[in-house]
């Protein structure tokens, strides 16, 4: 019990004197997370609709690929965008290793399955309700998913949090291709990593304290806007 | 030597002003603080952002050689002078030394290292290797080598691999109550050292070397290779030098520099 | 089965224009999953403004009225609407038995199906006003589609289909799920759309409604026509032993 104790005392303090450190490591998670999640969206939502709602071959099979690279290890992806973003690989010349835009792109990597699969089941639940009604109607493929997009709008929210948590939380990719290079690419989960690897396990605890509300932060944000808007907006 | 050494920094102060310089290390010196002492000294002096990887000395090598960095600090002699003859670095510098130490929970009364290993072997330890081809890990495999003894064959028994990083193996030995081998430094600001003392110190064969690599621009076209050499001669220089001696834990040293001209 | 000069006789009976029947069928068959729905249907619906389909459960009215606005393709036979060219889907809508209603505000409902219909932007609020009022929901406009009413559901349905401006009007069991005063709305609502021209088909079991509302019966049974017959012909007097049989409530299959 020691060590939580100590643990909360620790992310009290760093908390309350608001230390610089803390907060650029904290600033940067967010920028990074929120960033990837941002760009899986922009992938996930239209690929996840054509997925749940279109017709076209091969559809199954990318439904079953996206599906399964949900479980996509981080440190696996980490590794693969390394080789990739490496001076010595075929992406050497941008000079993105060791960058946020490096991690940006590896959480995008592990989010991008999250959004798209979840958005396929919400949109083919949707879908499957909405079919006959499309059909009478004689919408064009693409106005039906805008349809179904804007309509499960808020069972999309649950999507996106998926994938915030996912980002938030995973550290294997982007200690690889960030580095953990301090005040550069140091964030929440690989100061953690590196305060453990230090011993310093209550630091380390605290730090993961700190991480733990900010999600629950976030989330409830997030349940909190989609309340109200559902309330304000057309249910 | 410095004040030309200086007025060479002045001078291109302004074109390496906004550079950085990325140093691929081993963990031993970032775990240790040392980093944390020595470089704000350095970019308060040069100018030059320095950005530390710190990694495994065996990825830390292979990053350097697919040119992911500008300097390679690392410990593990024999690896260094290959990358150095392969071309990929300039010629490498000696910066610093410390020891390795095994620690347990008992103290192990031996003539060498390699006699306190052939103890351990015989009480079925428990010993934790890190077994991630690190300087540290190197080093543990000579020590056994030179015990005739072969702990791989008990792997999973009483010797154990982890896989993972000085710190991550050390909290695993205080949990597990077992031996494992480190170095100085890192063992000295570990703050998790539980009921763990040290069990065996104070060899030759435990001497833990230091070393400075610039890679090679002719290797690698887009390294920093203007920051590169003044990190390297700054580092193995009077200023660098005295800045690793005055860093200590307690009254004790954590480094020894011993850079020669 | 069509006898079309009786058909004729009672649109004029009724005071409808003569015009041809909306839509003709000839010899349909409509298999699911290896089982014969409709076998051999032919008729002709939707010369007077109400045409109702009958029949016990089972004998392939909804399957037939899926037909009709192209959610399914006859395996034989074929279908032929008045209008000369091809069935164009906005002149024909569909109101299903249970409505299917987008996660939107009545009037969101409503503005959606406008815009899929092709009514100009600056032209859809007013359109989507006139359609409220018309429904009676008017003071339902903001509220979520979903939180209505079953009745007020029904209501919404119907008029989004009349968004269409269809010249068909189908209608699968409107008032199946409906207490009696909900049910005598959407029977209003159904007489003012066929004042403004409209043609309906409506698939019922409640004899009641089809007396108050139809011109003409056609009773399906095991996927054939087994008679079809004027509204009140059939309720006084159906020429078919499997009408008689349904309207006494002796149903059999």
């Amino acid at each position: 019990m020691q060590d939580f104790t100590t643990a909360f005392f620790a992310a009290f303090d760093l908390v309350l004197t608001l230390d610089p450190d803390l907060m650029q490591i904290v600033g940067l998670s967010l920028l990074v997370s929120g960033a990837a999640v941002a760009l899986s969206c922009l992938i996930g939502f239209p690929l996840g609709a054509a997925l749940g709602a279109g017709r076209f071959p091969g559809r199954l099979p990318l439904l079953v690929l996206v599906n399964a690279a949900m479980g996509l290890p981080p440190v696996v992806v980490g590794l693969t965008l390394y080789l990739l973003l490496s001076r010595a690989g075929p992406l050497g010349p941008l000079g993105l290793l060791y960058t946020p835009a490096a991690m940006i792109l590896a959480q995008a990597v592990l989010v991008t399955p999250i959004v798209a699969a979840l958005t396929a089941q919400i949109v083919a639940d949707l879908s499957e309700e909405y079919r006959d009604l499309f059909a009478t109607m004689g919408m064009s493929r693409t106005a039906q998913a805008a349809t179904l997009m804007w309509d499960g709008r808020f069972a999309l929210t649950t999507a996106v949090l998926a994938g915030a948590g996912r980002a938030l939380a995973e550290v294997g990719a982007v200690i690889i291709v960030g580095g953990n290079i301090d005040h550069v690419t140091r964030v929440m989960t690989t100061a953690i990593a590196l305060e453990t690897s230090r011993g310093a396990l209550e630091l380390a605890l605290g730090l993961g304290l700190i991480l733990l509300a900010l999600s629950l932060g976030i989330n409830a944000a997030l349940m909190g806007m989609r309340a109200t808007a559902r309330r304000l907006a057309d249910g | 030597m410095i004040r030309l050494a200086s007025l060479f920094v002045l001078l291109t102060l302004p074109a390496v002003a906004q550079d950085h310089i990325l140093i691929q290390s081993t963990t031993s010196t970032q775990n240790s603080g040392l980093y944390d002492h020595l470089l704000p000294v350095f970019e308060a002096e040069t100018g030059i952002e320095t950005r530390v990887v710190a990694v495994g000395t065996g990825q830390a090598i292979r990053n350097a050689t697919n040119c992911d960095g500008d300097v390679l600090l690392v410990h593990a002699h024999a690896a260094e002078d290959a990358f150095v003859a392969a071309g990929y670095g300039l010629p490498r510098r000696d910066v610093m030394y410390n020891d390795f130490i095994l620690i347990g929970p008992d103290v192990i009364l031996a003539d060498s290292p390699a006699d306190a290993l052939t103890l351990l072997a015989r009480a079925q330890g428990p010993f934790l290797s890190r077994g991630d081809d690190s300087g540290t890990h190197r080093r543990e495999t000579e020590l056994w080598r030179a015990a005739g003894i072969d702990p791989t064959t008990s792997s999973g028994t009483w010797y154990r691999e982890t896989g993972s990083g000085m710190g991550a193996t050390l909290n695993i030995t205080a949990a597990m109550d077992a031996y494992t081998l480190t170095d100085r430094a890192t063992w000295l600001t570990f703050a998790n050292s539980a009921d763990l003392i040290i069990a065996y110190e104070g060899h030759a064969d435990l001497n833990n070397q230091y070393g400075v690599i610039a890679v090679s621009p002719d290797h690698c076209p887009s390294v920093n290779a203007t920051g590169a050499r003044i990190f390297v001669d700054w580092i193995t220089g009077p200023q660098g030098q005295a800045t690793i001696a005055a860093y200590r834990m307690n009254g004790a040293p954590l480094f020894t520099p011993n850079a020669t001209e | 089965m069509v006898e079309s000069n009786r058909l004729t006789n009672l649109a004029h009976h009724r005071g409808a224009q003569t015009r041809p029947p909306a839509v003709r069928l000839h010899d349909i068959q409509l298999r699911r999953g290896g089982q014969p729905i409709l076998r051999g249907l032919s008729a002709e619906l939707g010369q007077a403004d109400v045409s109702a389909i009958m029949g016990p459960n089972g004998a392939g009215k909804t399957q037939l009225l899926r037909l009709l606005a192209g959610l399914a393709q006859p395996d034989g036979g074929t279908v032929h609407f008045a209008w000369p060219d091809a069935p164009e889907k906005h002149r024909i809508a569909l109101v299903f038995q249970r409505p299917v209603l987008l996660r939107r505000s009545t009037l969101g409902n409503l503005s959606h199906a406008l815009r899929q219909y092709g009514v100009p932007r600056r032209r859809r609020l007013s359109r989507a006003m006139e359609l409220l009022a018309f429904g009676d929901l008017t003071d339902r406009a903001r509220t979520p589609a979903r939180a209505l009413s079953g009745g007020e559901q029904q209501r919404l349905a119907l008029v989004r289909a009349m968004a269409a401006a269809p010249d068909l009007l189908l209608l699968d069991e409107p008032t199946s799920n409906l207490d009696p005063r909900s049910t005598a709305a959407i029977e209003a609502l159904i007489l003012r759309a066929t004042a403004q021209g409209v043609r309906v088909i409506l698939v019922t079991h409640d004899a009641g409604q089809a007396r108050r509302l139809a011109d003409d019966i056609l009773f399906l049974h095991d996927g054939q026509v087994a008679e079809h017959s004027p509204a009140a012909r059939f309720f006084d007097m159906p020429a078919s032993a499997q009408a008689a049989a349904y309207l006494q409530g002796d149903l059999y299959l």
